[in-house]
């Protein structure tokens, strides 16, 4: 049941990152490719209807978490204190900048929030990013499961890390390249003319750091967290989940020389699911490895809410999420095609 | 400040700047709801128009909820963790919920609602609104039965660490306290809307602008406004009060700034508790009217704050009296006003009876400062308890987060809160300025 409930909530996770992914790219881009107020106003409109409710799968898996995992919710919540605050600050200012922006006309005013846009979504990417990077590399949990990080210590990945070490910044970085790739993509297949034509190059562009950022995480996490490398030993079949990963990544760049734009995207969809999904199955039973000792870890089980909770949580959720599967249908088909 | 007081402030000050938007648009959805409805009956473009107007306010204050609301469930983990850990399996169910059926739903159709009028039949777009509706109310049903449940607790077992287990999911919804608040709360969102629609209304008509939709305007929040002033007393105010009677009985006597027990106890309606010396200054009093209205007898006993040790007492009595006093004064004001403004259209002077118009207009912040003093009754008035009778306040809080970095993020969110605030109001004003007429 523990399993479960965390395959459910690496679900939602996943699809937030899928989802609001491309949207956090498509700011990240924004001040790349669109240079007049019409082609800004199209990158807004391929964004416009839907980023809404991508980032309702961010409160959805923090719901779910919470209700699942109230152990790990409660710890790393509270360990994380500072850089979640900035990420919710960011994601305030993101917020108003997409709302604000169309309502008054001047020439002060949509610049303004264009660089508020751009400059929040970009640094989400880079927080989230080192987000998973402390998760990947661990915490250093209490006996009571808490712990509290300072934003940076010495920025090496020892005892005394904080948020941002090398690590957690070489995560990062490779988040924002990907990200930035994904929305370049989603982009390209939603922008018109010129806009997509510049998105498609940005992509090809990007595409060569997102690789090399993740062959060096992909060392560089197998060195800092012992618990991957022998996950991986155990469980041979793990490794179809890079195997996915790198598959998705090369699609990518195929089929966006040759134009197959929405492929690309799909493409990039799947490179994202399959890192997810290593690191998910590479840590388990993991979800916030202790630096210290590693019996003090938070794991699947030790985190989770009693049986009874969990059980009567799926009666609910099941139906639940059929009924949104149904909404996203809805929204993303009366949605298809370019913007103007 | 110590750690506790500083996490304490952090979320008060985040959860009454949120408020301040879904208690608009909660109302406002089901309003809205009624012009598109009026729009479908009676085949005119007006009403649509005017819902229109409507959607695009609904639009700011939604995004302003929205974007306020996230730190609102991250708070629960990164300010009271040990609060989190305890009890995060019984209320992340009703959090959990409440993102899985209202935002999903709610976020999808706001979308259509707003852009898609041209693509859909009228009927179609009828439904979109009553969906956003729908998702709106729910998502005030699942904060409620969170909030009920740490007002009164229901459906659990304490384990043998002291850890809250759920054991009766059903019961988290039959809760008696989720019913009273949530009718109260939302209908308290309705006057809200209607205010702030009947003011706009009576704006548009004193400065002679946009006149048939003044008249529109103040003539639907005034028949909503009668109705759920009238509401918000009775049933909804008055089962609220005997909940907490019954399940908080310190706490009545706290916000009736009652220190001694009486048979026959008058009910203050002005004076300032003075808790040194357990006595109620310049008290201005109706004699024996607590008892009735509490036991519907005059010569009942109502047990003062003696009656429970000081350890039970809320921990802030004169903030609890006077938030509590707030509300029931601004109460009765609001349900007046709404009572002349319906006088008024019955005798057809509404439109022109320019004084009233004035007090109509003046009035639109006075219900947000009511609803802000009830919730500060509700929240303070639960005090010293974080889940009552359970689980103290004191204990709730993150341990490892120390004080000056929980300072830091609330000096953060003030300073972002205010340039918000601002920028809201000058949208808010431009939308309004400009009409209905511009609203596409």
């Amino acid at each position: 049941m523990e399993t479960l409930w965390f395959c459910l909530v690496a679900f939602l996770l996943a699809g937030y990152v899928v989802l609001d992914g491309f949207d956090l790219g498509c700011g990240v881009a924004h001040l790349l490719i669109a240079r007049t107020d019409a082609e800004r106003q199209s990158v807004l409109r391929a964004i416009g209807p839907v980023w809404d409710g991508n980032e309702v799968w961010l409160l959805a898996a923090g719901g779910t978490l919470y209700f699942a995992f109230p152990a790990l919710y409660a710890g790393a919540f509270s360990g994380f204190y500072l850089p979640l605050m900035i990420v919710l600050w960011l994601l305030i200012l993101r917020g108003i900048s997409i709302e604000f922006r169309n309502h008054i006309r001047s020439l002060v005013w949509q610049p303004l929030w264009d660089v508020v846009f751009a400059s929040s979504s970009g640094l989400l990417a880079i927080f989230f990013g080192a987000a998973l990077g402390n998760v990947v590399r661990g915490v250093p949990l209490d006996g009571q499961g808490e712990f509290f990080l300072p934003l940076w210590t010495d920025f090496t990945a020892g005892p005394n890390a904080g948020i941002l070490d090398w690590y957690t910044v070489l995560v990062a970085v490779a988040a924002l390249c990907a990200v930035t790739l994904h929305g370049a993509l989603w982009l390209g297949l939603k922008a018109p003319g010129k806009l997509e034509a510049r998105a498609r190059r940005l992509a090809s562009v990007v595409w060569w750091p997102t690789l090399a950022t993740v062959i060096a995480i992909t060392f560089a996490s197998f060195h800092i967290q012992p618990h991957l490398r022998a996950s991986f030993e155990a469980h041979p079949w793990f490794d179809v989940f890079p195997l996915i990963a790198v598959l998705g990544l090369a699609a990518v760049q195929v089929l966006n020389t040759r134009r197959r734009t929405l492929g690309a995207f799909l493409g990039s969809c799947v490179f994202l699911l399959g890192m997810l999904a290593s690191v998910a199955a590479g840590l388990f039973p993991y979800v916030l490895p202790a630096t210290g000792d590693p019996r003090l870890g938070l794991t699947v089980f030790n985190s989770a809410a009693p049986h009874y909770g969990l059980q009567v949580g799926l009666y609910w959720f099941i139906p639940g999420m059929l009924l949104t599967f149904g909404y996203f249908t809805y929204t993303y088909r009366s949605f298809t095609g370019k913007v103007e | 400040m110590d750690a506790l007081t500083l996490h304490r402030l952090h979320f008060a000050f985040t959860i009454t700047f949120h408020y301040l938007f879904p208690q608009l648009t909660m109302g406002l959805a089901l309003l809205i709801l009624v012009l598109k409805t009026m729009g479908l009956r009676t085949g005119n473009e007006h009403y649509h128009h005017a819902a229109r107007f409507w959607a695009k306010i609904f639009a700011v204050n939604f995004a302003m909820g929205v974007v306020t609301g996230i730190p609102m469930e991250f708070q629960f983990g990164t300010n009271w963790s040990r609060f989190s850990k305890a009890a995060g399996g019984v209320i992340g169910q009703t959090l959990a919920m409440e993102g899985v059926f209202s935002f999903f739903l709610e976020s999808s159709f706001l979308g259509v609602f707003l852009y898609g009028e041209k693509r859909l039949s009228p009927k179609a777009h009828w439904f979109a609104a009553f969906l956003v509706f729908l998702g709106s109310w729910l998502s005030g049903f699942f904060i409620i039965a969170t909030d009920a449940w740490m007002q009164h607790p229901t459906g659990y077992v304490l384990g043998p660490h002291g850890e809250i287990v759920l054991s009766n999911f059903a019961a988290l919804f039959t809760n008696p306290w989720l019913f009273w608040q949530y009718a109260h709360n939302m209908t308290g969102s309705v006057v809200t809307a209607s205010f702030v629609m009947a003011s706009t209304g009576a704006f548009y008509l004193l400065t002679k602008s946009h006149e048939e939709y003044g008249r529109t305007f103040v003539r639907t929040g005034v028949i909503a406004g009668v109705i759920s002033t009238t509401l918000m007393a009775f049933p909804t105010g008055d089962g609220q009060a005997k909940n907490i009677a019954l399940h908080q009985p310190p706490t009545l006597a706290a916000m009736e700034g009652l220190f001694h027990t009486e048979n026959g106890a008058p009910l203050a309606i002005l004076g300032q508790p003075d808790v040194e010396h357990q006595r109620l200054d310049n008290p201005l009093v109706l004699p024996n009217a607590l008892s009735f209205l509490t036991y519907q007898r005059w010569h009942a006993e109502v047990r003062g704050l003696d009656a429970f040790a000081p350890e039970r007492w809320p921990d802030n009595i004169p903030l609890l009296y006077y938030s509590y006093h707030i509300m029931i004064g601004l109460g009765t004001i609001l349900s007046g006003v709404m009572v002349l403004g319906a006088l008024a259209l019955g005798l057809g002077r509404l439109y022109t009876l320019r004084p009233l118009l004035w007090l109509v207009m003046l009035m639109a912040p006075f219900p947000y400062i009511a609803t802000t003093a009830g919730w500060i009754t509700a929240e303070v008035g639960r005090q010293p308890w974080l889940i009552y009778g359970v689980m103290r306040t004191a204990t709730g809080a993150s341990a490892r987060v120390s004080a000056g970095n929980t300072l830091f993020t609330l000096i953060g969110f003030m300073g972002i809160y205010t340039v918000l605030a601002m920028l809201f109001l000058l949208l808010i004003y431009r939308e309004v300025e400009e009409g209905p007429e511009h609203a596409v």
